[in-house]
């Protein structure tokens, strides 16, 4: 099907356009805003990670010179005192280093932040819970008195807020069928998206009780719906204007500032801007789980992996609500497995509630695979992508999950590596070599897109997905290949949530498979309208008119002496043919198509310092269709390094009293340009059945292998296994020395 | 507190300010003179979104006073293209997808500019290293380092 | 806090300016703070130490900023940014040891402001250039109102961000003796990253040979092992009398592992600083003498 197209704008690498703005410091970032009459708040946060919050007084802060309002978590209103409320300002109890406890509104940043050492807070410290192990350890202190596991109430309260299970076969008959047997104890520790841009915001409310909000988001239906909820508002009520936005990864898929600054702007009655310090943006916002994982496989002498499980706790913050679901979904679904069995556990600590960082859970649980597949295939002497390809999930394959896969890439990029230069050229001496096989199921759900063409035949496309990579450059291009009109002539705009319709986030790798699916509809009732125009024009009927290469042509056989229509021609006389231009499309997208990966890496391990050197990474990936093959690789880039990041030196470190002791870009060390080597890309196209264009998402999968594969090189150089990240100098000198 | 007066060149046009003495150049930049196109990421120097050039040498702002800038010639972003259209590196950004979310990416264009001032031919190792102090958490950096040694091969056959 | 002082900058054009500047505050009872590159002072006062203050702005005194290579004796400004410094081909070939830890502080950004004078009186246990300072037999030279005093640099830095200068005297910059033949000088520091990091662990090493390829002097200098950076005479006696084989240089590895009392932290572990703290002597010194011999 889709190989068949003869594409002419999908697969070029045309300039995106927003481009200029973004080159020159023309585009607005969320911290660029600037309203008439704005003053500025910031945030008092809970010095410890775990206390109850006896009283909060901000009389005196609120009586200052210069200040306009001050409040506290009493202040909001109690039907919005749900997890995400108390999150965004602590009500009875602080549950992390730097939970907000209150917050004040001022003329200047500086004075807001002068008011908040007038802010008293009583706090009775509490014992902090700090891991897994120490959370669900028998008589463990409670993060939340009144969690019961999967609510369940005759059960003591418990850490773990939720358990579940994903089984198939017999694991026991499975392993007893195996010749080898490996089974390994993984941690990752947590880690934050680090995406550069601070969360930003301005809101604005009127005495009607309308508020708009000015902010930095994956989705601006999203932040509509939260803030309405923790305000006790109607959606309706609130208007969000999404900025450009500085990165996400997942993490501005939620709300941290946007009720406080609706709250103080109603007490002052001024627009209230609120930019968090990067400081506050690692002790309070993002980060993803630090996760404890146990993997058993079972295998034949000829690779036929027998039976597999998986035992995941993925740390939630002081919240319910880690990735575990998907962590649980991902870890096995790279594999044909008669036998499986996966346990997942959702385990409250007193640090920051985790949101979403790509691919969520699957780079912790799919690392733990990963690598005791490594093992195995050391064990049995087998090529480690034989082995992959040997078990590889295929059409047809049911996914640990549930349903059947329908076309999927793992075979070919497996297939792929293997003949790939950098995997056909050795490592050289004292070089390690590790692979891994990476995963994300995407996702689809709701978008709407408009397309408006000008009296001149330029296409405007008003959508909803806030672009972080390019997406509106995919748009462009899919809207092109449709229309059959140059890329130049269109133009894609993210519309708030009132000029665009409703628009799920731009997360889950949905944007350029859902959104762009709305938007080749949309273009097709583009289509559909120039083509009764045409047929009103000719007096033909609309059956006897076709559209080609963005032009209303007779069909062949119709006997009609006419000249064919541009959209331009079309659009121009539109007036007099039934007036404006306007096609749309809203959809609940289905099928958004698993992409799978495989990454390998070359590292150097200095054996005096423990110092891992990147020397090479390879990403090989199934994106159904890439539609702006740059963008893509640049997805894939990207997330491997963030993955490398991850493996290598990204953490959280904390002491003994919950407090981070790295919040800045200094001590939580995201790699920097001289870390990397160039990331080599291949992009594998099998195309996804459910889009027009044979488009899978490609967002996320990337960040998922690159873990795996860089423990997996480590312990090729090494000659012994690490088991947990982040292969940091100081861990791997210790277990040089143990190993000599 | 009271407010300190400066002079500054900003982008080869005078500019007047008022600020407060431990108010950084960032800030007077952003909010004094609307310059919003110098971002901040983290105000320790770590990030290198604020970069500018001060006297022709590289710096964050965020870590210079705009006390400091009092006398002296500053270019962001804003000074990087000019009537006649945008400065290759801009355009090499561009072609080569450099960017994803684009916070960074003044950052990197008026640092990239700065190196090809002083180096027209950098290798890679060399690109790579002067460019430490900028984070770029979208692109993994393989098409910004690409994007500058194309606007190097530009300039070199331009010239 | 209780303080009514506010923030103020100033920026004096002369010596005896900036000292009636610093007498005037002190015997007022404010506090001031000397702004040279201000890449750690600025971080400061955003963080932990918010206290207002007057930042007195050196770089705009002739001697701050001078750099000075006699036939005896080199003075490099306490102002001179490192981008600056590194410009200077002569002092690179004189000094490289020196220079690539001025180099090592902070990305492109930061070395176009930061400064070797700035980095010591910082008096970070991790500062940079100290151990290098120390290893190249480096004195400070302060400014008082009795006219300069020196002191050299390892009796300079009295504990983690303390020194010895009192709140009327500012440094005006570094005096070092000019290298003699066959001396050479580096230094080595270990990053968990390539750049952008504070040193886990620092090793300045210089030696001197003589003209049968014996060294005849030596000093060897450690960072971020200890509340200050250490000169470790056991090291350098391990590489007196020898060529600087392999066998004198793991026996100078082990003095400085010896030497070394760091602590554990974000950064790095006690065990792990004791051994890689050798480690970068052993190279340093190896890069020293091939210097020293070219």
């Amino acid at each position: 099907m889709a190989e068949a197209l003869d594409l002419k704008a999908i697969g070029t690498r045309p300039i995106r356009p927003d481009g200029v703005e973004k080159v020159t410091g023309r585009a607005n970032f969320g911290a660029d805003m600037v309203l008439p009459g704005m003053i500025h708040a910031k945030v008092l946060r809970s010095p410890h990670a775990h206390a109850r919050i006896k009283s909060v007084d901000v009389s005196r802060a609120a009586a200052m010179d210069g200040v306009y309002a001050a409040i506290s978590g009493k202040d909001m209103p109690v039907e919005g005192a749900n997890d995400l409320g108390i999150n965004i300002l602590a009500r009875d109890k602080a549950l992390y280093h730097g939970h907000a406890v209150a917050a004040v509104a001022a003329r200047t940043p500086a004075l807001a932040e002068s008011a908040l050492d007038l802010i008293s807070v009583e706090y009775e410290e509490l014992k902090p819970v700090l891991s897994i192990d120490e959370a669900i350890a028998d008589g463990a202190t409670l993060v939340n008195e009144n969690m019961y596991t999967n609510g369940d109430r005759s059960q003591p309260p418990s850490n773990v807020a939720a358990m579940q299970t994903i089984e198939r076969g017999d694991v026991e008959k499975g392993f007893a069928e195996a010749d080898v047997v490996v089974e390994n104890e993984y941690r990752v520790p947590t880690a934050h998206q680090g995406y550069i841009e601070p969360h930003a915001c301005i809101a604005s409310i009127n005495e009607a009780g309308r508020a708009t909000i000015w902010c930095c988001t994956q989705g601006q239906f999203d932040v509509r719906s939260m803030t309405a909820g923790v305000l006790n508002k109607k959606v309706s009520d609130i208007k969000v204007i999404p900025s450009e936005i500085g990165g996400g990864f997942g993490g501005k898929t939620t709300i941290y500032l946007e009720p406080v600054a609706v709250k103080l702007s109603e007490l002052s009655g001024r627009p209230v801007k609120m930019v968090m310090s990067r400081e506050e943006v690692f002790r309070a916002t993002g980060p993803t789980s630090a996760t404890l994982c146990r993997v058993k496989v079972g295998a034949k002498n000829d690779g036929t992996v027998t039976a597999a499980t998986a035992w995941l706790a993925y740390e939630a913050g002081a919240f319910p609500g880690a990735p575990v679901g998907p962590g649980c979904m991902s870890v096995l679904a790279p594999y044909d497995l008669e036998n499986l069995r996966i346990e997942g556990r959702d385990v409250l600590v007193n640090k920051p509630k985790v949101a979403a960082y790509r691919a969520p859970g699957a780079p912790q649980s799919m690392h733990a695979m990963e690598c005791t597949m490594d093992d195995v295939a050391r064990k049995i002497g087998m090529d480690p992508l034989d082995l992959r390809l040997k078990n590889a999930a295929d059409e047809g394959t049911v996914a640990p999950y549930g349903p059947k896969f329908p076309a999927i890439g793992l075979v070919e990029c497996l297939k792929a590596a293997k003949e790939h230069p950098n995997y056909l050229s050795k490592p050289a001496d004292g070089v390690g070599r590790g692979v891994a096989v990476g995963f994300w199921f995407n996702i689809g759900m709701q978008s709407s897109a408009e397309v408006r063409i000008a009296e001149n035949g330029a296409v405007t496309i008003m959508e909803g997905s806030p672009d972080i990579g390019g997406s509106r450059a995919s748009m462009c291009l899919m809207a092109s290949e449709t229309l059959g009109v140059p890329y130049e002539t269109i133009n894609a705009h993210v519309g708030d949530t009132e000029a665009t319709g409703f628009c799920n986030v731009t997360g889950g790798s949905r944007t350029t498979f859902a959104t762009g699916l709305a938007v080749v509809q949309a273009c097709e009732d583009i289509i559909a309208q120039c083509k009764e125009r045409a047929a009103l024009t000719w007096d033909l009927d609309v059956e006897q008119v076709d559209w080609q290469d963005g032009q209303a042509v007779p069909k062949p056989g119709v006997n009609a002496d006419v000249s064919p229509l541009s959209l331009a021609d079309i659009a121009g006389s539109a007036g007099r043919t039934g007036g404006p231009l306007l096609g749309r499309a809203s959809l609940n997208a289905q099928g958004p198509g698993a992409s799978f990966s495989v990454n390998w890496t070359d590292v150097e391990v200095d054996r005096d310092t423990g110092k891992v050197d990147v020397l090479a990474f390879t990403a090989v990936q199934d994106a159904g269709r890439a539609i702006h093959p740059a963008y893509v690789e640049g997805q894939m880039q990207g997330g491997a390094v963030q993955g490398l990041g991850w493996a290598l030196n990204e953490e959280y470190i904390y002491d003994q009293n919950g407090v981070m002791e790295n919040a800045g870009f200094l001590d939580y060390r995201v790699p920097v340009a001289s870390d990397m080597p160039m990331i080599d890309c291949q992009i594998i196209e099998v195309p996804n059945p459910s889009h027009r264009y044979g488009v899978r998402g490609v967002g996320e999968t990337p960040i998922v292998a690159p873990l795996a594969a860089t423990s997996n090189a480590v312990r090729d150089a090494l000659g012994f296994r690490i088991n947990d990240l982040p292969l940091s100098p100081p861990r791997v000198l210790a277990a040089l020395e143990e190993n000599a | 507190m009271s407010k300190m007066h400066i002079s500054t060149m900003v982008n080869g046009q005078p500019e007047e300010a008022l600020c407060e003495p431990h108010q950084s150049l960032l800030d007077v930049l952003r909010d004094e003179m609307g310059l919003t196109g110098t971002k901040e990421g983290c105000g320790t120097g770590d990030c290198g979104a604020c970069t500018v050039q001060l006297d022709g040498r590289l710096v964050c702002s965020c870590l210079v006073l705009g006390a400091e800038a009092d006398g002296k010639e500053v270019t962001t972003i804003e000074g990087i293209a000019n009537p006649d259209g945008l400065h290759v590196v801009q355009q090499k950004f561009l072609e080569h997808a450099a960017l994803q979310c684009g916070i960074c990416t003044p950052g990197f264009i008026v640092a990239a500019k700065a190196l090809l001032d002083k180096d027209p031919d950098p290798d890679e190792t060399t690109i790579r290293y002067w460019l430490a102090g900028n984070l770029c958490r979208c692109t993994g950096y393989d098409k910004i380092i690409r994007a500058v040694q194309d606007a190097a091969a530009e300039l070199a056959q331009s010239s | 806090m209780a303080s009514t002082q506010s923030y103020g900058y100033t920026a004096p054009t002369s010596v005896d300016e900036t000292l009636s500047i610093l007498a005037s505050s002190s015997s007022k009872g404010e506090r001031t703070q000397i702004l040279a590159g201000g890449t750690d002072v600025i971080v400061q006062m955003r963080s932990f130490d918010k206290e207002p203050r007057l930042l007195v702005d050196v770089k705009q005194l002739s001697e701050t900023n001078e750099v000075n290579i006699g036939d005896d004796e080199i003075f490099i400004g306490a102002a001179v940014a490192s981008g600056v410094l590194n410009e200077n081909q002569e002092l690179k070939s004189l000094l490289p040891g020196l220079l690539e830890s001025a180099d090592l502080i902070g990305s492109t950004q930061i070395q176009g402001r930061a400064s070797i004078g700035g980095n010591l009186c910082n008096s970070s246990p991790a500062g940079d250039t100290i151990p290098a300072l120390i290893a190249d037999s480096a004195v400070c030279v302060i400014a008082n109102s009795s006219g300069n005093r020196e002191v050299a640099v390892e009796d300079f830095v009295t504990g983690v961000g303390t020194n010895c200068m009192t709140s009327e005297e500012f440094l005006l910059g570094l005096k070092l003796p000019r290298p003699s033949a066959r001396t050479g000088d580096a230094y080595l520091r270990f990053i968990p990253r390539t750049e952008m990091d504070i040193a886990v662990a620092g090793a300045g090493v210089s030696v001197t040979f003589d003209g049968d390829g014996v060294c005849t002097k030596a000093r060897v200098s450690i960072g971020a092992v200890a509340p200050t950076a250490l000169l470790v005479a056991e090291a350098a006696d391990a590489l007196v009398g020898t060529t600087v084989d392999d066998a004198a240089l793991r026996a100078a590895e082990a003095a400085c592992s010896d030497a070394a009392s760091p602590i554990t932290d974000k950064r790095g572990t006690v065990e792990y600083r004791r051994k890689v703290v050798g480690v970068l002597c052993r190279r340093a010194g190896a890069i020293a003498r091939d210097r020293a011999l070219a």
